[in-house]
């Protein structure tokens, strides 16, 4: 009786931090200005809000006597996919200009995204 | 005999996860799961060599379960203070801003868990790679000073990824 309402307990306290996070990342995206900032967001909702609401779901399904370890595999997709679609993000940010020009890297002469040859360059022949 | 094992199984670490990864997806771990799983994780390798042909040299387990434990310790920690940020501060009052973290890896895995682990840990994304690959360009969402950041990413993380790694 105690053990499966301590695990109700913990599952609905796990969904509501779950649900304020992913909360707190839409409102980020639609509260910042700029389009690097907007990106911190989504990093939010998509790290400890999910991880949270799947923590959960391990917990109900704990709570059913059926446990599942599913929820594990989508948070180790998701924390293997995400930064990469991020990455994308910035590099098509950086590529438009439409960012503040970032510093010139230590050690070497330019950053891959804007080592682009000169525009109006004759074209090999 | 390590000819034939690394022609059979080039990436070893590589065929355990793929198990592992099939035995969840599947959600048992019944025989008929684990030996589809082996098979699975003996082809993908073997399919997917040419994309991936050198494997790290060394790569040490424990470490690595410990590097886990920092980065979701410091996600849980880093989400909570971004969103106190984002819900007080106004937009004009955040200094996000840029920050250079020079390198001291040099294996691509290692760059690679280095620069996912940035963006997963909320305030900073990882956006780009200088033409050599000697620096990562980092956006902080609010950062007072870019040289503490950078200072904090080299200390907590590349360290602990040159251990792993190199």
């Amino acid at each position: 009786m105690t053990a499966t309402l301590i695990i109700d307990i913990a599952t609905a306290v796990s969904l509501v931090i779950g649900a304020v996070f992913t909360f707190v990342g839409s409102y980020g995206l639609l509260k910042l200005d700029d389009p690097m900032k907007r990106l911190h967001a989504p990093t939010k909702a998509g790290t400890l809000g999910v991880g949270s609401l799947l923590l959960g779901s391990i917990l109900a399904a704990l709570g059913r006597g059926e446990p599942s370890l599913q929820e594990v595999l989508i948070v180790a997709f998701l924390f293997v996919t995400a930064p990469i679609s991020a990455h994308f993000i910035c590099k098509v940010n950086l590529h438009r200009r439409s960012c503040d020009t970032p510093p010139a890297p230590v050690n070497d002469t330019t950053w891959s995204t804007l080592d682009t040859p000169p525009t109006g360059a004759p074209k090999p022949s | 005999m390590a000819r034939f094992r690394r022609a059979l199984l080039p990436h070893p670490l590589l065929t355990l996860l793929l198990i592992v990864t099939w035995c969840l997806v599947s959600n048992s771990i019944a025989l008929g799961s684990i030996v589809l799983g082996a098979i699975l994780g003996v082809l993908i390798p073997i399919l997917t060599l040419p994309f991936w042909p050198d494997a790290p040299k060394a790569l040490r387990t424990a470490r690595m379960v410990g590097y886990m434990g920092v980065v979701i310790w410091d996600i849980v920690v880093a989400n909570i203070a971004v969103a106190w940020i984002v819900v007080t501060r106004a937009n004009p009052a955040m200094r996000s801003t840029w920050v250079v973290v020079p390198l001291d890896l040099r294996t691509p895995e290692a760059i690679t868990v280095l620069a996912g682990t940035i963006t997963l840990t909320p305030g900073t994304v990882s956006a780009d790679l200088s033409d050599e690959g000697h620096a990562l360009l980092v956006h902080a969402l609010d950062a007072e000073d870019p040289d503490a950041v950078a200072r904090e990413i080299k200390d907590r993380y590349e360290r602990r990824l040159k251990e792993i790694f190199e």
